[in-house]
């Protein structure tokens, strides 16, 4: 971790609650530019939940969210994928009537606010269609760009979740269990994706997998009842004493 | 999807194909057009026909591209009706006019309840619709001195359009408006559905979770398609007023926005054309079956509306599609040969 680099995403205190249930408490999180950071804890420690908190689909109680050095936690959910801020999902949440092509297109669209604009919109139709079609080229998935979604593998719309957050240009790439769900056969084809992803993005990511996380992320928090119990180096914290407490069911806290 | 094969450069093949696509465009109008000149004792009905048309084209932009589900569609095709009856009779007879303001002051009503309801879905937003729809059925029967109540709105008298052309018993001027006017709207709607804004329409119809995670704003996208909608429908009611010069409580009941949903679906929702067929079967059904018994006619298309409903995903539509490409294939083997 490079200290003196200016964090992209920046998290004061981030606090939830859903009725008597702490989901959030007190988090603070900083992402540098860059940065693979793992996100892991227990069922029911609030990952997700973070993962919402961030992209505004929950509201938090309190606390402070800076992207770039601008405070985010007021924006609307869209606005906020409109400054950088992206997400994947863990259950796919794709357009299944589309094609593959089209779905990505259509976020091409909207990161280029083509919605309003409906003059010349044949032209930028089929600029958002080819550029689409490279995306899909990088990721592996040109060979179904034809393909209706509902008609795609499990796995590849695993990948097509991804392409669809990489051609809205994100700073800062949420990923929620990119392997969830994808036989352990398939797994692979996600390990090389993450791999190949832009250098530039700062990415966190939630993943069960712990083969997976240790091999992306050079930086893991585990998360606790909503509370970061740890953040380390992955060497570091596969021997922390507490973090495998928390893992075999021993309450520490 | 109807436009997917229309980003491929027109060359050999392809150029073919483009024409022969282009010439399916042109039909529905041509039929519009032949019918005026052979069918003159049928105008009257031809009319309703192209009224109805833009109305279940209306319909087709919010419930079946945006997926907004209402009852309360009859709402606007009311007040649009209500809105250039009562100028007519109050104000001015001028027909264009009377049809851009109904036009406007019914995108505004559109625009006002989106905002109100847009924000719930499903079986909420369904009752929201219903509730408007009752209220400005309710207020039209009991503002009696102004929309004539029960009796319905009478006593309307329209200038010629353009100063020119008389709205005369036979119906010539009627016919041509209503066609020049559902043409417009017509150009408007195939545009607004092949954007990127009608894209992401059908995107918020199958996932709104998707949308908003690729910045979407879903609910202002919802409001605009339903002013849209809303002013095309009041486009139709006016439409409506001045081809039977007379508006009836009638065009604000729940069987209207029963029956233009009805039409839509025979015909295919998410298509356009869906509209045209739906419609017309309707209309043509109606007429002939109501002359051998006059309840006949509900039967029929109740029969129909099942059998589309269980046998053909996407209408009668699926079967002109598949007529089209029977005939392509044709087309393509004999050039070969």
């Amino acid at each position: 971790m490079n200290d003196a680099a200016e964090p992209i995403l920046s998290v004061r205190g981030l606090c939830k609650k859903f009725g008597a249930l702490t989901v959030a408490q007190s988090v603070d999180l900083n992402l540098e530019s860059g940065a693979r950071v793992g996100l892991i804890g227990p069922n029911g420690a609030g990952k997700t939940t973070l993962v919402n908190l961030l992209t505004g689909v929950v509201s938090a109680d309190a606390g402070s969210i800076l992207l770039g050095g601008e405070a985010i936690d007021k924006l609307k959910p869209e606005d906020r994928v409109h400054r950088g801020l992206v997400r994947t999902h863990q259950i796919n949440t794709l357009l299944v009537e589309n094609s593959v092509r089209d779905n990505v297109a259509i976020a091409i669209a909207e990161r280029e606010r083509y919605a309003w604009r409906g003059l010349r919109f044949t032209r930028q139709w089929r600029a958002c269609l080819e550029e689409a079609e490279e995306r899909l080229h990088e990721i592996g998935l040109a060979r179904e760009a034809d393909r209706e979604v509902r008609h795609l593998p499990y796995g590849e719309q695993r990948l097509l979740e991804i392409a669809i957050a990489l051609a809205l240009k994100p700073q800062v790439l949420l990923l929620d269990e990119p392997g969830a769900g994808v036989p352990s056969t398939e797994a692979h084809i996600i390990h090389e994706v993450l791999d190949r992803l832009p250098s530039a993005i700062a990415i966190l990511i939630i993943e069960h997998d712990m083969d997976l996380v240790f091999r992306f992320a050079h930086e893991i928090i585990v998360l606790v009842q909503g509370m970061v119990l740890t953040r380390d180096v992955p060497e570091k914290i596969a021997a922390d004493p507490k973090v495998r407490a928390v893992y075999l069911g021993k309450c520490v806290l | 999807m109807m436009a997917t094969s229309e980003h491929s450069a027109p060359t050999g093949a392809a150029g073919l194909r483009n024409r022969f696509q282009t010439a399916w465009h042109v039909l529905p109008w041509l039929v519009a057009i032949v019918f005026f000149f052979v069918a003159s004792g049928y105008l009257s009905l031809g009319t309703q026909i192209m009224i109805w048309i833009l109305f279940a084209i209306s319909l087709d932009l919010a419930l079946g591209y945006a997926g907004i589900v209402t009852l309360g569609h009859a709402a606007f095709f009311g007040f649009g009706a209500y809105v250039a009856g009562i100028l007519t009779v109050r104000a001015t007879g001028d027909p264009l006019i009377g049809l851009l303001v109904a036009t406007a002051l019914t995108g505004l009503l559109g625009f006002v309840t989106g905002i109100l309801t847009l924000h719930t879905k499903g079986v909420t937003f369904l009752m929201l619709t219903l509730a408007i729809l009752s209220m400005i059925y309710e207020y039209a029967n009991r503002a009696k001195a102004l929309t004539g109540g029960d009796d319905g709105l009478q006593g309307m008298s329209l200038d010629p359009l353009f100063g020119r052309f008389e709205f005369n018993i036979f119906g010539h001027t009627a016919y041509i408006y209503t066609l020049v006017v559902l043409f417009l709207w017509f150009l408007i709607a195939w545009r607004v559905v092949h954007s990127p804004f009608g894209r992401s329409l059908d995107g918020i119809r199958q996932n709104p979770r998707r949308m908003r995670a690729i910045g979407t704003p879903v609910w202002l996208r919802l409001v605009a398609i339903y002013t849209l909608s809303a002013a095309m429908a009041g486009s139709a009611g006016a439409l409506q007023a001045y081809a039977t010069r007379f508006v009836g409580l009638s065009v604000l009941s729940l069987f209207t926005s029963g029956i233009v949903a009805v039409t839509l679906i025979l015909g295919g929702t998410k298509r356009i054309y869906g509209a045209f067929i739906g419609v017309t079967i309707y209309f043509l059904v109606q007429d002939y079956t109501a002359k051998i018994d006059p309840h006949l006619w509900e039967f029929v298309i109740g029969g129909l509306l099942i059998a589309v409903v269980l046998f053909l995903e996407g209408g009668l539509m699926s079967l002109v599609d598949s007529a089209r490409n029977g005939l392509a294939r044709l087309f393509k083997r004999s050039n070969r040969t």
